[in-house]
């Protein structure tokens, strides 16, 4: 399957993993696995700074898994900007998922701080992937901004409702320059075989697969669908018909 | 009556107490007590966001029969909110000094005992064999002594703490705004604020003497606490005192007001049920393991996003079985004395624990029942911006 390039990396997977809500760091690690990512996000507030011997860092230090840390739980730009210098410092990586949702309730990420933060955070080097909703203006926005990819919503947050912002998810991807990666919302894997069908460049997924009965099997059968929906894209899906089209009846007078 | 108040709009000058004296308890309570089971089912196959008015059949006594389908739908509802975690925090008793009368707590004004308000060489001691128990989440708790434990000793603890852990909450009297915008710059995340019961009659027969006595006053400290940016606001009620199910539809009033005002803040509710102490007050009504249980399911279904919490007030049997059907955080290891982890005395305590397993045991425990407990999920860092 063709490579996912973001920045200066490039990745053979388009599925990428959030880290909450696992049962424990060892079924945390074995979904990892079995879904074949390479780049997995971790909440930097969960992360241990003072201890080398992190819990949660610990398990995902795997050959080919790179971390993305995100500002999960800031409600301004200037929380995220602080938790992304702690991140980069504290991980040594200055990739950063920019999530700023200031309401505890629905998790909507709020534009205009995100946008402020993005601005100051690719002036201070960072690579940033901003958490967003399907908003494609936004979009173009945070591309002139220089971010490096745009995470829109397919839904809030945890509700496994799927692509509920289709439509819009559908212009952005039509628009974008940069990888656009549907995160959030997506709860079963017909549904990121959907996005990734629709031309999305990857999708996230994090409770769907965390609280499944059986983490590592959802793991490796949202794997599948990534693929399965990226090669359907490829090979370039037929139009869909209304109605059988076996007949002209409005211009088969031309034919005599 | 109307509590569908919070489909309509709050005003933006509006405080707690503008919204509750709307309300009259006794209809509240007879509200409640006339819900039947056609209400509660009704409540239980909802889809969209629940009422206050589901609230009430949930808590209701008709919706007793129905515990095993409030606890499965709970369930499901926080492992999908909250996934297979719990979060770990520990109290911290820095001072049992008290002006206060409150007829039902250890640490009464007119309870003889003596009085500690640690130093700075004992809350580091405390603060060092509380990080070896495993926390990095700590509560810090004091009685109500303006002199000796105002907002400049709570100022100055936070700073001697602040190395020591990622997140600090307290649970300390109520102060003004400004006090509380200077504590969360020094990193301050959470602070609990119960109002232990919203009749306001039987509010002052219990708390006769001290600034605690002001209804109001408390009544509108998380409108304060939301103004001043703190993060997350704990509420609840001190169960026992007054009947729980109408002081406990004042405290969904109260949190779905403050949702609807304060929309960046958290919030977490707690259900402290009154426990012996030396020469206390007995419960005048008793709450069961069914209704309590019955009432932590009410507040998960009517609100998927709070935050409850659950502490060693609770029965190791109890705690173990209800900590996969809804409650988010619990404590482990509590003492609830100052100097309470630095020496093994028992006396001075506000309350007797229940559940006097160790932090280590706890989390073995969870682990078995396929629950990650979360030590760290914040950075103190973050409290002070902005």
């Amino acid at each position: 399957m063709d490579k996912l390039q973001i920045a200066d990396k490039l990745f053979n997977s388009r599925l990428f993993l959030g880290t909450g809500k696992f049962g424990s760091s060892l079924l945390m690690k074995d979904a990892i696995l079995s879904s074949a990512s390479e780049l997995v996000t971790v909440a930097l507030k969960r992360v241990d700074l003072k201890s080398n011997e992190d819990d949660l860092i610990k398990h995902i230090q795997l050959p080919n898994v790179h971390l993305l840390p995100n500002t999960s739980g800031t409600r301004t730009a200037k929380e995220a900007i602080f938790v992304a210098q702690l991140a980069r410092e504290a991980l040594g990586t200055n990739w950063i998922k920019l999530e700023i949702h200031p309401d505890p309730k629905y998790l909507m990420p709020d534009p205009i701080e995100t946008i402020k933060a993005a601005e100051e955070l690719v002036k201070l080097g960072f690579v940033v992937l901003p958490y967003i909703h399907a908003d494609p203006v936004l979009c173009k926005r945070l591309e002139e901004v220089g971010v490096q990819s745009v995470m829109p919503l397919g839904a809030p947050i945890g509700t496994n409702k799927g692509l509920a912002s289709r439509e819009f998810l559908k212009i952005i991807i039509e628009q974008s320059n940069v990888p656009v990666i549907v995160d959030a919302g997506i709860g079963c894997p017909s549904q990121a075989a959907e996005a990734m069908e629709m031309g999305a460049d990857a999708v996230l997924v994090n409770t769907a697969i965390a609280t499944a009965n059986n983490p590592v099997e959802m793991a490796f059968a949202f794997k599948l669908a990534v693929e399965a929906g990226r090669r359907a894209f490829l090979a370039g899906l037929p139009n869909i018909q209304k109605n059988a089209a076996a007949t002209s009846p409005l211009t088969a007078f031309l034919e005599n | 009556m109307n509590t569908q108040l919070f489909s309509g709009k709050i005003n933006a000058n509006a405080y707690f107490k503008d919204v509750f004296f709307k309300h009259s308890w006794e209809t509240i309570s007879e509200s409640i007590y006339s819900k039947n089971s056609e209400d509660v089912l009704a409540a239980l196959a909802k889809e969209n966001t629940l009422t206050l008015e589901d609230f009430k059949a949930l808590i209701s006594p008709a919706a007793a029969p129905f515990l095993e389908l409030m606890a499965q739908k709970s369930a499901a509802i926080t492992r999908k909110r909250f996934g297979n975690t719990i979060q770990m925090y520990v109290p911290l008793y820095l001072s049992n000094e008290c002006q206060n009368i409150c007829t039902y707590c250890g640490f009464s004004f007119t309870n003889k005992i003596p009085r500690i308000t640690l130093s700075d060489e004992q809350i580091i001691e405390e603060a060092k064999i509380i990080k070896k128990m495993g926390f990095d989440h700590v509560l810090l708790v004091t009685g109500e002594a303006n002199q000796t434990v105002g907002t400049p000793y709570l100022k100055h603890s936070i700073q001697l703490l602040k190395p020591y852990f990622s997140n600090i909450s307290i649970e300390v009297q109520p102060l003004e705004q400004s006090e509380y915008e200077d504590l969360r710059r020094e990193g301050l995340h959470a602070v609990l604020v119960y109002q232990e019961t919203y009749n306001e009659e039987h509010y002052k027969i219990h708390h006769p003497k001290g600034k605690k006595s002001n209804f109001e006053y408390r009544l509108n400290t998380p409108d304060r606490l939301a103004a001043a940016g703190i993060h997350k606001i704990g509420l609840g009620v001190l169960i026992g005192l007054e009947d729980w199910r109408t002081d406990s539809f004042f405290t969904a009033l109260h949190l779905s007001y403050l949702e609807k005002k304060y929309w960046k803040t958290k919030y977490s509710i707690s259900f402290p049920r009154l426990r012996p102490f030396s020469g206390g007050l007995e419960p005048k009504v008793i709450m069961n393991d069914r209704e309590l249980l019955q009432l932590i399911c009410a507040y998960r279904i009517y609100n998927e996003q709070v935050e409850l919490s659950l502490s060693t007030r609770e029965s190791a049997k109890f705690r173990d079985n209800v900590v996969k059907l809804g409650i988010t955080a619990i404590s482990a290891g509590s003492k609830t004395n100052p100097g309470g982890y630095t020496n093994a005395e028992e006396n001075l305590k506000q309350f007797e624990i229940s559940d006097e397993r160790s932090a280590p045991e706890i989390a073995v425990l969870l682990k078995q029942l396929n629950l990650e407990p979360v030590w760290k999920d914040w950075d103190n860092g973050i409290s002070g911006i902005g």
